[in-house]
């Protein structure tokens, strides 16, 4: 943003403030993620840089964290990944299916009542989530399902849905609906309808709040820290406890696979919504 | 001419009317039978709990179930004297099922709450009951009030009576350090013992402070990205989003590392010469850390709105403003600010809402002064186990926030709520 060459003096101070100020919160943004990949392969137990390492002695550096964080026989990472996996998964699912198929109806022009059902679904995005936790254990208590994986897939639904309710019906707002209309006349019934036309132009809206889904319930630890039982621990769960008790460095390991993983998150997210922008005709 | 000759009949011969209000119903039932499954579920699974929070916030009927002789017994006793031989002894055979049962505990510990004292007199009696001293051929009175003098004193038994009513506004009047004392009438506890307005007003202190801060530090740069060219946006934009998309416990860790008293901050201080290297201010475990963790957490939420609003926002706006005399300050001020509100409004919004519900963050980096009230609502869900509390304090902070979103939809309107 070159400035012309007739800007007065004050503006230009006021150029370059703006532009110092914007640095700044770009590297509070930033910053703290990069502080994590290099002490992650510090060879010593303290979580600062070591002399060596500011050196850049190779030394200094290690592999050790990684290797705990694999083999380590105190740190249940291997159990923790699986669950967070298995759940995420399977969460991601259940909300992906339940929140297509709600949108669908929701941007049916003949949807009664969608203001309220509209709120009542994206209610748990917004109800703050320790408030969603009290509620979601009482009825994973009463039924049974407290400490099981069952429960803490259902409560990752109820959390996840709404992203996709609200990606899936912000892609078909921009739906051209004649296209079903035009498969229906030439033949096809719904489900073969939305199997071959609807859902592959939808489909970057889907997989974007599948996205969502998946993070959210990856990333999740105020529920389950009430459903979870010994044997239900996640990676946020291992996390927590780890923060709370002791700053490991093995954490820290955990940590940058954690950010590498949601680097490829949001390069995947990135392409999808270009991808769906295309799709729907946006240009920008 | 009457009507009926006007109307137009479908081929089959029932009138277009009816024929085309009943397409419509059909297409209406389709509609929701697709709505249904989920809404279904969440009315199971998420909406009616939310209404059991309720009835368990005004509901204690634990203690009446632990003692139903004693307060039926109780029905009769006005409350001003020692009770009758005839409440003692049925205190006494309750009190012995819950001997049984284990559960005497658990009752000493609800009557300490409603009185301090219980404690220690109930452990006496436990004990005495359990060496079958009290022979149950005297007077159960005059054995009870030996066990302790307290038992002798009527205070301890109208608190046992105050807890009997199965419906009670107790647990909301005690989130806000109130409670119904020996008249039934509202009081505040003693001064040292105000926690939890303490803990409210620091909840909404850290909410409102954490958006204000993201405010100030998410405008400029949601601007900048709005207005450079695509290609750099585009890069910068990740800065944004790779927070957003990473672990919330992540960032947290990594402001701990960052903020600890040799951590690199600190480190950067020292280098400038901002403070000396036996002098480094403690920034986590108090306000500082919350606030600056929480900022940083939770500023994509407040950029992501407000770049969505300002992206539609046509740069020749400004040019007009300011071609009709405006100094850029003026047509800032006039013409772009204006248009940014709903993205405003809608950050706000969302980084207020997300903030005030906070847990994770300020009870890993806040110590002590750090806790805000859902910190005590984990707490007396998980460890004290009093659940009509922690679903009390739950229930008044959802009411916070749906007036503020009720607010929010007066003044911007729901729609504007974006992600990415």
């Amino acid at each position: 943003m070159a400035l012309p060459k007739y800007t007065e003096t004050r503006y230009r101070i006021w150029h370059y403030f703006y532009i110092a100020i914007c640095t700044f919160v770009f590297i509070f943004l930033i910053a703290p993620l990069f502080v994590i990949f290099p002490l992650s392969f510090n060879a010593e137990e303290f979580l600062v840089f070591s002399e060596g390492m500011k050196n850049l002695d190779p030394d200094a550096f290690s592999l050790r964290w990684y290797k705990d964080m694999v083999y380590g026989t105190k740190n249940p990472w291997g159990l923790a990944a699986k669950n967070s996996f298995i759940i995420a998964i399977f969460a991601t699912l259940g909300s992906v299916i339940l929140g297509t198929v709600a949108a669908l109806g929701l941007s049916s022009r003949h949807m009664p009542f969608k203001g309220i059902i509209m709120a009542t679904l994206i209610s748990p995005m917004i109800v703050p989530l320790i408030i969603s936790g009290v509620a979601i254990f009482f009825f994973m208590a009463k039924a049974g399902l407290a400490a099981t994986h069952t429960g803490i897939v259902l409560a990752h639904i109820i959390l996840g849905t709404p992203f996709v309710v609200i990606t899936v019906t912000a892609t078909l707002s921009g739906f051209d609906h004649s296209v079903t209309r035009a498969a229906a006349s030439l033949g096809s019934n719904p489900v073969n309808t939305f199997m071959k036309v609807t859902l592959p132009l939808i489909l970057p809206g889907v997989i974007s709040g599948g996205l969502f889904a998946f993070v959210t319930s990856f990333d999740e630890v105020v529920v389950v820290l009430f459903l979870a039982g010994l044997e239900n621990t996640t990676i946020p769960i291992q996390m927590w406890t780890g923060l709370r008790e002791q700053l490991s460095p093995t954490i820290l390991a955990v940590a940058t696979c954690l950010i590498v993983l949601s680097t490829l998150i949001l390069i995947s997210a990135e392409l999808l919504r270009r991808r769906s922008e295309r799709l729907r005709g946006i240009n920008r | 001419m009457s009507s009926e000759t006007k109307q137009i009949l479908t081929t089959d011969g029932i009138p277009l009317e009816i024929s085309l209000k009943k397409a419509e119903r059909k297409n209406k039932i389709r509609a929701f039978l697709l709505v249904a499954p989920l809404l279904l579920f969440l009315i199971i699974t998420y909406i009616f709990p939310i209404g059991e929070m309720f009835t368990r916030s005004i509901d204690d009927k634990m203690i009446t179930n632990m003692l139903p002789k004693t307060f039926k017994s109780m029905e009769t006793w006005d409350g001003k004297e020692l009770p009758s031989e005839e409440v003692f002894a049925s205190f006494l055979s309750d009190f012995k099922i819950l001997v049984e049962k284990k559960e005497h505990g658990k009752l000493a510990q609800r009557l300490n709450k409603e009185k301090n004292g219980f404690n220690t007199i109930t452990k006496k009696l436990f004990r005495q009951v359990k060496r079958n001293k009290i022979d149950e051929t005297q007077s159960i009175k005059e054995q009870i009030m030996k066990v302790h003098k307290r038992w002798r004193n009527v205070e301890y038994w109208q608190a046992i009576k105050r807890t009997a009513p199965p419906y009670t506004s107790a647990k909301y009047l005690k989130a806000m350090d109130m409670y119904l004392n020996e008249d039934n009438k509202i009081t505040q506890v003693s001064e040292d013992r105000r926690i939890h307005r303490i803990l409210w007003l620091r909840t909404v202190e850290v909410a409102f402070f954490v958006t204000v801060f993201c405010f100030l530090m998410g405008y400029p740069i949601a601007h900048l990205l709005a207005t450079l060219p695509m290609k750099y946006s585009n890069l910068l934009m990740i800065c944004v989003l790779l927070p957003f998309w990473t672990s919330l416990l992540v960032r947290t860790a990594s402001w701990m590392i960052l903020l600890q008293q040799q951590g690199v901050v600190n480190d950067f201080f020292v280098l400038i010469g901002l403070v000396s290297d036996d002098n480094r201010p403690e920034m986590m475990y108090n306000k500082v850390g919350t606030y600056v963790a929480m900022t940083q957490i939770l500023l994509p939420f407040m950029v992501l709105p407000l770049y969505s609003v300002m992206k539609t926002i046509s740069p020749s706006l400004m040019r007009a403003g300011k071609s009709l005399g405006g100094t850029p300050f003026v047509a800032f001020w006039k013409v772009y600010f204006p248009l940014t509100i709903p993205g405003i409004g809608a950050g706000c919004l969302l980084v207020f809402i997300l903030a005030i519900g906070y847990y994770i963050t300020p009870a890993l980096v806040g110590g002590a002064s750090g806790t805000l009230i859902s910190n005590q609502i984990a707490y007396h869900m998980k460890t004290t186990l009093d659940w009509s509390f922690a679903s009390a304090m739950g229930l008044m902070l959802l009411g916070g926030v749906l007036v503020i979103y009720w607010l929010y939809n007066k003044l911007v309107g729901v729609d504007n709520i974006k992600l990415g």
